[in-house]
């Protein structure tokens, strides 16, 4: 149990509160979106490089066989979300505007789309080699965010003893509730993803950080865990970027993690419940990474939903299945209201990595006029990092790039805590991501 | 069912945002200044406003005669000129001459503000580098006080109000000393009552210090300024006089007197905190106030000035890139023992 003392004493210093936004979806069950007859399936869709297509045009296509098998060690496996046939191998216009390779697949409209499970090793069995093959296998993302692939995270270095693993559910992104129906839902999914890792990692023990907006959430996972089993679940304070794995773990170990080290480096392993949960279903019931659960919210939805959504299906088509987007709707975005993707065209597909697809109208996209900044040191009290974005902006506006990086520009999270907080409506935060953006097109290019 | 796609932009995150602008913060500081003022008007009568008002319109026309077309209404109405108007015009002895007071509002924009680059390029608190221009061209017209009439003769105009500019201006009012002027040159205290509701001598807007007191809280409740200024300024100013004044009750004044007395609220909740001119950080904000605590008890007991508070903040306005470059904010997971 926790105490009000605990509580207080808990917790990232700085950061922000914005309004959270996830009372429309929160207790909404999730719904299985319906199959389309069309998908397009980026290659592209996390860290490191992109798979290589193992199909031809016009083959057969089974739901949840593989499509395209990982290039490298820092890339994974992607599977087909439907049975049809590969329409099409080529470029396809992707969220980010530019084209990228994908592979199309039509829908066969009389298949059952049921997944013929291939039998999986009994996890028991496994070394933490064979773990992390199987995880690229199953074409799993880490779920939080970042789209890092999850087996990455479970190759050691050498003599690093695994003290922690943490279950991030804090869910702190203002709109989205996907993890916490994840939690409510599939409570069971959880922690068995999180007893398989536990073992195979030989963790001393699992944390699992819920944001405390979702009692519910902590309520059911205190009470599947029962007694005696090395995990806990911490509810945290609702703070923005409490999800951000560097705050987790000072709000949850207490200690920051150095500048520059890798937490793993530490002993410490964190995972979305998401990604936990997907484990699980790989090991238990043979499914890969297909299906994504998707929070579609927002003022310019009619009737917002948690849906699971297959890989590939258009953004327009789930907008469609959720009543359609209002006419004042001005931006949509793929992700949370602060850290998302804009998306410039509705065609754009559903990815392992879409946690949101959120409508706004003009109220939010509405900029005020920016004003010179007045130094007020909001954006220095929000920074989790403990950065000094005013200064960063100021650098930033007179492309002074070097000079950012002095000031610790690559140690910024984008977490956009900075933009929220000016009063002088300067989109601090935009500008850090370009100086970066411009830092690593300079480097490709030297 | 077609239906057609809507023009989507594509703004980059976050899209949620405070509510607090810059224009806002600027306006919630007008407001809290309004009862000060009015209680200003009370005691000083008609000729006080007529100073605010020549005060504000020096201030505000300067804006906008230098201010490029294409950004002068935006730069009216961020309320940043009205606002050092009304500062300036409040830190004025209440009989001054109009056209004195209308200078100090053109000098205040033009050399404490625009002839940096504008609204957020200033070093020193615009508002006080009039008045310390003022100061400094008209010692006699600064340094001449009025007793309060506490609402008698409202609608009386001091006749030094409507002197012609660059003459000898007539002073008919009975003139009077300051507390901190009647402490320093004859040590003779003033009762703490008169000081907190204002009836004073003293300047237009500084002399009611409970009224101050509130409008310093709402601004600390609406968190538009950082509470570590006024919070260390008092404090400073309150310890250093308490020392003193256990040294020696009969020349030093008590910590209270010199909290309410002068422009020391007015300054610390109203001026030291403009965030331009204040250091970015907290631990900045505790060096920067303790340094205006320290500056106002010298300047007042040891210094040729009865008052200090404006040099004090102008001082400390002029150290503080440096307090800047010396606290800037430690970066997470930097100098800090891990497990």
């Amino acid at each position: 149990m926790f105490s009000l003392a605990s509580l207080l004493e808990r917790g990232f210093a700085h950061g922000i509160h914005p309004p959270e936004i996830k009372e429309r979806t929160a207790d909404l069950p999730t719904q299985r979106m319906p199959f389309m007859d069309r998908y397009v399936l980026p290659l592209h869709q996390s860290l490191g490089a992109p798979p290589k297509p193992v199909v031809r045009v016009g083959e057969r296509v089974r739901r949840g066989q593989v499509i395209a098998k990982p290039a490298a060690f820092f890339s994974t496996s992607l599977h087909s979300p439907i049975t049809g046939w590969v329409r099409g191998i080529g470029s396809r216009r992707s969220p980010s505007g530019d084209f990228e390779q994908a592979i199309e697949i039509e829908a066969d409209p009389f298949a059952t789309q049921r997944l013929d499970p291939t039998p999986r090793p009994d996890w028991r069995r496994l070394s933490l080699e064979e773990l992390s093959a199987e995880v690229q296998r199953a074409g799993i993302v880490g779920l939080g965010g970042a789209s890092l692939p999850a087996h990455v995270k479970y190759s050691l270095r050498e003599g690093v003893k695994i003290r922690y693993l943490i279950a991030n559910g804090a869910e702190c992104e203002p709109y989205l509730t996907n993890d916490h129906r994840v939690m409510v839902e599939q409570p069971d999914a959880v922690l068995k993803g999180i007893e398989i890792l536990h073992t195979l990692l030989g963790v001393e023990e699992t944390i699992i950080g819920i944001e405390l907006n979702k009692p519910d959430a902590v309520a059911i996972l205190r009470q599947r865990i029962g007694r005696d089993r090395p995990i806990r679940v911490v509810p945290l304070r609702v703070k923005y970027p409490q999800g951000d794995s560097k705050m987790l773990i000072k709000s949850l170990l207490g200690f920051e993690v150095p500048k520059g080290v890798r937490s793993a480096d530490l002993g410490i392993i964190m995972n979305n419940v998401g990604t936990l949960a997907a484990i699980a279903d790989w090991f238990d019931n043979g499914m890969p990474y297909i299906d994504r659960r998707v929070t579609v919210s927002g003022p310019g939805v009619s009737y917002p939903a948690n849906l699971l959504v297959p890989l590939g299906t258009p953004v327009r088509e789930v907008l469609r299945f959720c009543g359609g987007l209002k006419e004042e709707t001005r931006e949509v975005l793929m992700g949370g209201p602060m850290m998302g993707t804009p998306i410039a065209s509705l065609d754009t597909p559903i990815l392992k990595g879409s946690s949101g697809i959120l409508a706004f109208t003009a109220r939010e996209t509405a900029r005020p006029p920016e004003y010179p900044c007045i130094r007020c040191g909001r954006c220095v009290e929000a920074c989790p990092y403990f950065l000094n974005p005013s200064k960063l902006a100021r650098l930033a506006q007179a492309r002074l790039f070097d000079e950012m990086k002095r000031a610790d520009l690559m140690e910024c999270v984008e977490c956009g805590s900075c933009t929220y907080s000016c009063p002088s409506g300067i989109p601090i935060v935009q500008l850090i991501r370009s100086a970066k953006g411009s830092l690593y097109h300079r480097k490709a290019k030297a | 069912m077609k239906q057609r796609d809507p023009r989507l932009l594509v703004q980059p995150s976050p899209l949620l945002k405070q509510a607090m602008t810059t224009a806002q913060a600027m306006r919630d500081a007008i407001y809290a200044l309004l009862p000060a003022t009015l209680a200003g008007l009370w005691f000083f009568g008609l000729g006080a406003a007529l100073v605010l008002l020549a005060s504000i319109a020096g201030a505000v026309l300067t804006e906008w005669v230098f201010s490029p077309t294409e950004t002068r209404r935006r730069r009216l109405l961020d309320g940043s000129g009205l606002l050092t108007g009304l500062l300036l015009g409040l830190t004025l002895p209440p009989a001054v001459p109009l056209w004195i007071a209308f200078i100090g509002g053109a000098v205040s924009i033009g050399l404490g503000k625009l002839i940096w680059g504008g609204l957020g390029y200033n070093l020193f608190n615009p508002a006080l580098v009039g008045r310390a221009f003022l100061g400094g061209t008209f010692p006699g017209a600064m340094t001449t006080w009025t007793a309060p009439a506490s609402g008698a003769g409202f609608f009386h105009v001091y006749s030094s109000n409507l002197a012609p500019p660059f003459m000898q201006a007539q002073y008919d009012a009975v003139s009077a000393a300051t507390p901190l002027g009647l402490m320093k040159f004859e040590h003779q205290p003033t009762p703490l009552l008169d000081l907190m509701t204002g009836n004073t001598a003293g300047c237009i807007g500084e002399t009611s210090g409970l009224l101050l007191l509130a409008g310093g809280v709402y601004l600390l409740l609406r968190r538009d300024i950082d509470w570590r200024i006024p919070a260390g300024i008092l404090i400073t100013v309150a310890l250093f006089s308490a020392i003193l004044y256990l040294v020696d009750a009969a020349r030093y004044p008590g910590p209270l007197f010199s909290v309410f007395s002068g422009g020391l609220l007015i300054g610390a909740f109203y001026m030291a905190t403009d965030p331009v001119t204040s250091p970015l950080t907290p631990r900045g904000a505790w060096i920067f106030a303790a340094g205006i605590g320290m500056l106002v008890v010298l300047i007042r007991v040891f210094g040729g000035f009865p008052e200090g508070v404006m040099y004090a903040i102008l001082l400390m306005n002029a150290v503080t890139p440096l307090i800047d470059r010396y606290t800037q904010p430690r970066v997470f997971g930097t100098g800090v023992e891990t497990k």
